[in-house]
C-alpha cells in the first residue's frame, strides 16, 4: 500500500515546476538560436572575401594584409582603455564600498551608474571637442621629451585625434562598468573574513588586500572582461575621436584604426565585395572577443581551489 | 608575555542604544575567564570592546576605560590597529582566509604592517604556532593546501594558530566551539588549558559545562528585559559561581532554572 501511495502522487505543486523548466529551457534555446544565426550570417557573408582575388580586396594585398593592421589597432585601443580603467575602476569601487561615509557612498554609486547609461556618441563628442585639444598639448610635450620611445614618437598630432585619445575615451566609458560590478562584489565580502583580518591588527588597506581583493578576484576579472567587450566593440566614440590612418607604433600621431570604427565608417556606402570584407572584419572581432573570454575563464579556474568556494 | 585587563565603568553603545551598562571587572593574567549568560545579554558585545573590534560596526562606541596592564586602550593616542595586534581574537565561526594556504593563514598576521620574516624563521614559526594549536601533526604534510579544505574543528584550531603566531598578550574567544562537534570541542578545550600557561584567555560560551571545565573565573551577564542594557551580575571563582553563587539570578541560570 505504501507503493501505491508513492505512485499515485498527485500533480499538486508540479505545474509551477513544469512551467519554470519550460520557460528556462525556451530562453536557453532562444539565445543559442540567435547566436547561431548571427554566426551563420557572419560566416556566409564573410566567405567571399577569403576566396576573392587578393588584388580586388581593399589595399590590393589580400584580406589578411587589410585586416591585420586594424586588428592590432583594436587590441591596442582596448588595451590602453583597460590599463587605465581597471585600476581606476577598482579604486573607485573600493572607495564606495569600504572608505567613503555611507551617505556619500550611496550618492556616489548613483552617479557612477548614471555614467554607464550615457550613450557612446556623447562620450565621442566630449572626447573630440573637449579632451582631444587638451591631449594635443600633452602630446607635444611627450613627443619632445619622450620621443625616443616608439610609442611617443613625433611629430605629435595637432588635433589630438589619436590612438591614445581614443584609448582614454574608451577608458572613461569602461570605468563605470568595472566600478559598478566590482563594487557589488566588494560589498559581498564576508564580514567574517574582514573581521578576521582586522582582529589580527590589519589596517584598513591590509584588510582590503587580505580579505576583500582575494575574494573579489574572479569578479574583478569578469568586470574587466565586460569592460573589454565594450572597448573592443565600441564604434561611435572611436569613429569620432580617432582620425584613422595606416598602422604605426606611435600612439600620439594621426593613424591607426579599430575594427568597429572601420566597419561603422565604411558600412553606409559599401556594396559587393567591400560589404563582405567589412562583415569578415566583424567575424574577426567576434573571434578576438571569444579568445579573450576563454583566457579570462582559464585564469579564473586556475585558482579554483583557493577561491573559497569549497 | 601576558597582561591583565582592568575594565572601569564601561558603557557600550550601538549608536544611541546602550547595549551594555556599567561593567567593572578585573581579569588576571595567565588565567582563563569565562563569560556566560543568556543570548542578547551583551557578553559578546563586551568581549569585542576588549580589543576595540566593537567600533568596527558603524555607529558603535564605548564610554569608560579598558586598561591593559594599566594602559587605557581607549586613550586618544592609541591606535586600534596596535591594540588588536596585542589582543588576538578567535570568532564563533572558523574564518581562515579561503584564498590562502594553511601556511599563509598562520603567517597572515605576522606579515602585517610591512614586517618581513626570513623563510627559515617563517618555517619555524608556522611549526611552533601549529604545534601550539595542536594541529601540526594533522596538517604538516599539506601546508600548501587551502585552509578552507580542513574540517570545522581543524579550521578553528588553524584560527587559533593564526592568533598565537603574532604572540599576543591576550586571546579573546567568542563562542569558539559553538559550530563544532563534541570531539573537536574537546580538542579546543584541551588547547585552552594549555594556552593559559602563556596567555590571558577570555572566552564567551553558551555551554555552562564548558565554562566549568575550562575557566578559573566566571562572569555572569544578564539582561533585565528586551531593549534594556546588559549588565555584569556576578563575577568570581568558577567553583563559587557554579556552587555557591551570591545572586539568585546566577543560581537560577547555572542550575538551568532560568526564565
Amino acid at each position: 500500500m505504501s507503493t501505491t501511495s508513492l505512485k499515485a502522487s498527485t500533480d499538486r505543486g508540479r505545474a509551477g515546476d513544469k512551467i519554470f523548466s519550460g520557460v528556462s529551457l525556451t530562453a536557453g534555446v532562444l539565445i543559442l538560436a540567435v547566436l547561431f544565426s548571427v554566426a551563420v550570417f557572419l560566416l556566409v557573408q564573410a566567405a567571399p572575401t577569403f576566396s576573392a582575388d587578393p588584388t580586388e580586396v581593399t589595399g590590393g594585398n589580400g584580406f589578411s594584409a587589410y585586416i591585420l593592421p586594424i586588428v592590432v589597432g583594436t587590441v591596442v585601443a582596448a588595451t590602453i582603455a583597460l590599463l587605465i580603467a581597471t585600476p581606476v575602476g577598482i579604486a573607485v569601487a573600493l572607495f564606495i564600498s569600504h572608505y567613503a561615509p555611507r551617505r556619500l557612498a550611496r550618492a556616489f554609486g548613483y552617479v557612477i551608474d548614471l555614467l554607464a547609461a550615457i550613450p557612446s556618441v556623447i562620450y565621442g563628442a566630449w572626447g573630440y571637442i573637449v579632451l582631444a585639444p587638451q591631449m594635443a598639448k600633452a602630446y607635444a610635450w611627450l613627443a619632445e621629451n619622450l620621443g625616443w620611445l616608439p610609442i611617443f614618437a613625433g611629430p605629435a598630432s595637432q588635433t589630438g585625434k589619436t590612438m591614445l585619445t581614443a584609448g582614454v575615451v574608451l577608458a572613461v566609458m569602461v570605468i563605470p562598468i568595472i566600478t559598478s560590478l566590482s563594487r557589488e562584489i566588494f560589498l559581498q565580502t564576508p564580514t567574517l573574513h574582514e573581521e578576521a583580518a582586522l582582529a589580527m591588527g590589519a589596517t584598513r588597506w591590509e584588510m582590503v588586500r587580505m580579505a576583500v581583493l582575494p575574494f573579489a578576484r574572479p569578479g574583478i576579472i569578469s568586470a574587466a572582461m565586460l569592460g573589454l567587450g565594450r572597448a573592443l566593440g565600441e564604434t561611435m566614440a572611436v569613429a569620432l575621436v580617432l582620425s584613422p590612418g595606416a598602422l604605426g607604433a606611435s600612439l600620439i600621431k594621426t593613424g591607426n584604426q579599430t575594427i568597429a570604427a572601420e566597419i561603422a565608417l565604411n558600412f553606409p556606402e559599401a556594396f559587393g565585395l567591400r560589404l563582405n570584407e567589412l562583415i569578415a572584419a566583424g567575424l574577426v572581432l567576434f573571434v578576438i572577443t571569444l579568445i579573450v573570454n576563454m583566457i579570462a575563464r582559464f585564469i579564473i579556474t586556475r585558482h579554483k581551489e583557493f577561491s573559497g568556494a569549497n | 608575555m601576558s597582561k591583565r585587563i582592568d575594565v572601569k565603568d564601561l558603557n557600550v553603545y550601538y549608536s544611541k542604544f546602550l547595549a551594555v551598562e556599567d561593567v567593572n571587572i578585573n581579569i588576571e593574567a595567565r588565567s582563563v575567564t569565562a563569560f556566560i549568560g543568556p543570548s542578547g545579554c551583551g557578553k559578546s558585545t563586551f568581549l569585542r570592546t576588549l580589543n576595540r573590534m566593537h567600533e568596527v560596526i558603524p555607529g558603535a562606541r564605548v564610554e569608560g576605560e579598558v586598561l591593559l596592564d594599566g594602559d587605557n586602550l581607549y586613550d586618544t593616542a592609541v591606535d586600534p590597529v596596535t591594540v588588536r595586534g596585542e589582543i588576538g581574537m578567535v570568532f564563533q565561526r572558523p574564518n581562515p582566509f579561503p584564498t590562502m594556504s594553511i601556511r599563509d593563514n598562520v603567517l597572515a598576521g605576522v606579515k602585517l604592517n610591512n614586517k618581513r620574516i626570513s623563510k627559515s624563521d617563517a618555517d619555524s614559526l608556522v611549526e611552533k604556532s601549529l604545534q601550539g594549536a595542536n594541529l601540526w601533526n594533522e596538517v604538516k604534510d599539506r601546508l600548501g593546501r587551502p585552509g578552507s579544505g580542513l574540517s570545522g574543528g581543524q579550521q578553528q584550531r588553524l584560527c587559533i594558530a593564526r592568533a598565537i603566531a603574532v604572540s599576543p598578550q591576550v586571546i579573546l574567544m567568542d563562542e569558539p566551539c559553538s559550530a563544532l562537534d563534541p570531539i573537536s570541542t574537546l580538542a579546543i578545550e584541551d588547547l585552552i588549558n594549555e594556552l593559559k600557561a602563556e596567555y590571558t584567555v577570555v572566552i564567551v560560551t553558551h555551554n555552562m559545562q564548558q565554562a566549568a571545565r575550562v575557566s578559573d573565573k566566571t562572569a555572569f551577564f544578564n539582561i533585565a528585559g528586551t531593549g534594556k542594557p546588559g549588565r555584569l551580575i556576578e563575577y568570581g571563582d568558577t567553583t563559587t559561581i557554579f556552587n555557591k553563587p551570591a545572586v539568585k539570578a546566577t543560581e537560577d541560570y547555572v542550575s538551568g532554572r532560568f526564565g
